[in-house]
């Protein structure tokens, strides 16, 4: 402030001298004069733009130090992602499951229909009786081996219908982690609010109780929901499967 | 074990409800209700004289953990055998589920097998005990 205020004396000087080269009518003084109120003038207006240029530099640097800004960058969204690409491979997983197992009912139900059908003809056949007796000893013959080959097939069918119901454990895994990965687009939609925020007030710096809430809230609490596991992303605090929970219950008297 | 015996399934998920209800059913029990969190299920528990509680533990409204500790504080509940399955695997939550009185705790995603065995354990030590 108090340099402006030299320059603003300087200037005031420059102006009454050049007023005073007008007067008297010395042309190239009065030039020089004004060109030296110039130069003041030019050299005002690079340090305001020094100014600026720092204050934006400050800002940009203090949003890259700044740790909830980094961490969202560095861990948490490449944890989403991670997050999210076991989505679809689980997903994937189960439609190709679920797939799998109707694939191999639908045939044992087509065969099952079929032979209902045959030997509902025949069966109809000896009711009228119509039937001749050595065709009726091929036809029993026929009905042990469908009640034989239908009792394996009904089991099997109620397998794949089995394998199809636990194919749907993704969706309660799935969903978890898509509700926290949600929880994640948030925080990033409300920081870029901020930076822009800011960005748009340059040299105003964000307030630093609300900096050290983030951080806080940022750091592991051991009590917080971890959700399900995604592999790749064990942690030590983490059991690995159901053996080690197993391991753990029975460590603590279970 | 009596195969009639009535559990209340909590899981805020429809489809891991209906997962363990066909489950438990494959296993010979029928008589089994759902709600889908902690809140939704005290009621029922007061007044349902239910004999089996599966619930999850992360849910909207009243977490698993707390519906547990719930049940455990509450005189006419206190004895009733809860097995938790959940997603969640951190050994201070495993930690945490056993000092509460859990009695069996099962991650997901988990077998039809893992389910039989932990169910069978449960009403083992509780028929011993008697």
């Amino acid at each position: 402030m108090s340099e402006d205020k030299h320059i603003d004396g300087e200037t005031l000087e420059l102006a009454k001298k050049y007023v005073g080269f007008l007067e008297v009518g010395d042309a190239e003084s009065a030039d020089n004069a004004l060109a030296e109120l110039t130069d003041i003038r030019e050299s005002q207006l690079f340090n305001e733009l020094g100014r600026l240029t720092r204050d934006f530099h400050e800002t940009l640097n203090s949003f890259s130090s700044d740790d909830r800004f980094s961490t969202l960058a560095q861990d948490d969204i490449p944890d989403a992602r991670e997050r999210l690409n076991f989505v679809i491979t689980k997903t994937d997983d189960a439609a190709h499951r679920t797939l799998n197992a109707v694939e191999s009912a639908l045939p044992l139900c087509e065969t099952l229909e079929d032979s209902v059908g045959k030997l509902n003809t025949e069966w109809e056949k000896f009711l009228a009786k119509e039937m001749k007796p050595q065709e009726f000893r091929d036809l029993s013959l026929v009905i042990k081996e469908f009640f034989s080959r239908s009792g394996e097939d009904v089991r099997s069918v109620r397998n794949d219908l089995n394998d199809i119901l636990m194919a749907q454990d993704f969706q309660d895994i799935t969903g978890q982690i898509i509700k926290r990965v949600i929880t994640l687009v948030t925080e990033v939609e409300s920081s870029l609010v901020e930076l822009v925020k800011v960005g748009s007030k340059l040299g105003v710096k964000s307030s630093s109780a609300s900096d050290e809430k983030q951080k806080q809230k940022h750091k592991e609490d051991p009590t917080e929901l971890a959700g399900p596991q995604v592999p790749g992303m064990e942690s030590e605090t983490i059991v690995a499967s159901q053996d080690d929970v197993d391991d753990l219950l029975s460590s603590l008297g279970f | 074990m009596n195969k009639d015996m009535k559990i209340l399934v909590v899981d805020d998920f429809s489809t891991m409800r209906r997962i363990i209800k066909n489950l438990l059913r494959d296993l010979g029990f029928t008589n089994t209700s759902d709600a889908d969190d902690g809140q939704t299920a005290w009621p029922m528990l007061k007044s349902g004289s239910y004999d089996f509680l599966v619930t999850d533990w992360n849910m909207p409204g009243m977490t698993g953990i707390d519906l547990l500790k719930a049940v455990r504080a509450d005189p006419d509940l206190a004895s009733l055998p809860v097995l938790m399955v959940t997603a969640e695997q951190k050994k201070e939550q495993i930690v945490e589920a056993a000092q509460a009185g859990v009695n069996g705790y099962i991650v997901k995603p988990f077998t039809a097998i893992t389910l039989k065995e932990k169910i069978d354990k449960i009403f083992e030590r509780i028929d011993s005990a008697k």
